[in-house]
């Protein structure tokens, strides 16, 4: 399998780790150089990571080639699952306490508000998160690296946002791990989140980082979203109002789902959202 | 500075590998019990662009019930066996087959065509990706699959690949291929 693109850097293997990180930067940095010189002639700026970023070796062979096909969004599409206190404790969004003893490293808040397109709080949605712990290393089979694994850690943590969509968790602040995307390939320190809004279009997986990074330039998954502004939404600002007196350090990320995300109510259930059928017929 | 927040949305990540210890859980896949009358089994494998599976992939299926209605009902996480929540999430196993346990959903307006939607996750997948499993053709409202919008507007090879087969048990089978021959068509269901 080739993979060629412009600067004539070529990926021949989708599990290489033969690269070097001088390689790998160089083939990201000339995607980056060649978007900004499309937008500046007029091409449209990119707010989501391309799902084709060959420097991201698993990604050559798992993307789409065809573009999305657009789909009105049906009933079905315009809601989303309900989720509530029958499904997560409040103590779930505490990683710090599900075993018998302190967890090591720098414990942490990381708070912030979730909202839609419109700026409308999210209210009593799930949010869910991973980590690893604060030596770069998760609490799963395939994560083999040798730094230690704490007992006194899983890295997992669930909570529902407030009335005015905000989440908080207490956990601990995660390292950076190697990979094997290319040699010597680091990950910049990262939590996984995952979120619901009130349509399950808004549905969003992803990750977020700490200020200022060593890593960034470095890391193709990062980098993946090849528009700097769209980089940055991803990165925690840290707060010194979160931070906590003796006790932890805080920050702050908050997160924008996309779409009006309008509120569906019992009525509107089963209305009709095709043109076509513009027969008012409701169950 | 300008007062004006920032709305556009945040880009999404992929799942990574590790999610396996966060994001499943115990009868995910189960939103009926298999006791249940009218459960099916909705199955298919997740494939690459060399035809090889996926073996790190989640899916999520969100749906109607029997009767198209939408549900409310909290506890997706907990699965007491008799809620339906009408959200599954499933990883794939060792080679890249999902199972779910549903129900056929019924239409959600009058006369419109019967689907679950899908949302795709997976190591090496930058982003989520949508779809929609269309149930066959024999058990769809009358001409719903010849009026619905979205499979109307695509060619019969594409079209095919949001259909789902009916095997010879009465399960639902449906393939997902990230890429390459017979891709399996994604969808922008943004509202606009």
């Amino acid at each position: 399998m080739e993979e060629s693109f412009d600067h004539a850097h070529v990926v021949t293997s989708s599990d290489s780790a033969t690269s070097t990180q001088n390689e790998m930067t160089a083939q990201i940095e000339a995607l980056h150089r060649a978007y900004r010189e499309g937008v500046a002639a007029g091409a449209r700026v990119e707010d989501k990571p391309r799902i084709d970023f060959a420097p991201y070796r698993s990604s050559v062979l798992r993307h789409p080639t065809k573009d999305l096909r657009h789909a009105d969004p049906e009933t079905i599409e315009l809601t989303s699952p309900a989720f509530g206190t029958r499904d997560v404790h409040p103590l779930e969004a505490d990683l710090t306490i599900q075993h018998g003893g302190e967890p090591i490293g720098e414990r942490m808040i990381v708070t912030g508000r979730v909202v839609d397109g419109s700026g409308r709080p999210l209210a009593g949605q799930l949010v869910e998160i991973w980590q690893a712990n604060a030596s770069g290393r998760y609490v799963h089979k395939r994560d083999q690296h040798p730094a230690p694994l704490d007992p006194n850690f899983s890295g997992v943590g669930r909570c529902l946002t407030d009335a005015d969509g905000n989440y908080s968790f207490t956990t601990i602040r995660p390292g950076p791990y190697p990979w094997k995307n290319h040699h010597n390939a680091w990950r910049p320190a990262h939590i996984h989140f995952s979120l619901f809004g009130t349509a399950f279009t808004q549905r969003l997986v992803t990750q977020m980082y700490f200020p200022g990074d060593p890593l960034f330039p470095l890391d193709p998954i990062y980098q993946a979203i090849v528009d700097e502004d769209a980089r940055r939404r991803l990165v925690a600002t840290y707060d010194h109002d979160v931070t906590r007196h003796e006790w932890c350090t805080g920050y702050r990320w908050d997160i924008v789902l996309s779409g009006r995300g309008r509120t569906l109510f019992e009525n509107d259930l089963g209305a009709d959202h095709d043109d076509d059928h513009e027969n008012g017929d409701h169950r | 500075m300008t007062a004006t927040p920032d709305l556009t949305p945040t880009p999404g990540q992929t799942v990574g590998p590790f999610f396996g210890f966060a994001l499943p859980y115990e009868r995910g896949g189960q939103l009926v019990d298999q006791a249940h009358p009218g459960a099916v089994r909705l199955y298919g494998t997740v494939l690459d662009g060399h035809g090889d599976p996926v073996p790190d992939a989640l899916l999520e299926i969100w749906q109607a019930d029997e009767d198209g209605n939408v549900s409310t009902e909290t506890g997706s996480l907990v699965r007491d066996g008799w809620t339906f929540t009408g959200f599954g999430r499933a990883a794939v196993d060792n080679v890249g087959r999902y199972t779910f346990t549903t129900v056929e959903p019924g239409p959600t307006r009058e006369g419109g065509a019967r689907f679950i939607h899908v949302c795709v996750f997976a190591r090496g997948l930058l982003d989520k990706l949508h779809t929609r499993v269309y149930l066959p053709e024999a058990d769809q409202p009358e001409g719903a699959l010849a009026h619905d919008r979205l499979l109307a507007s695509l060619p019969e090879a594409e079209r095919a690949t949001l259909l789902a087969t009916r095997d010879g048990q009465g399960g639902l089978s449906f393939d997902i291929r990230l890429q390459g021959e017979g891709e399996t068509v994604f969808l922008d269901v943004e509202e606009r």
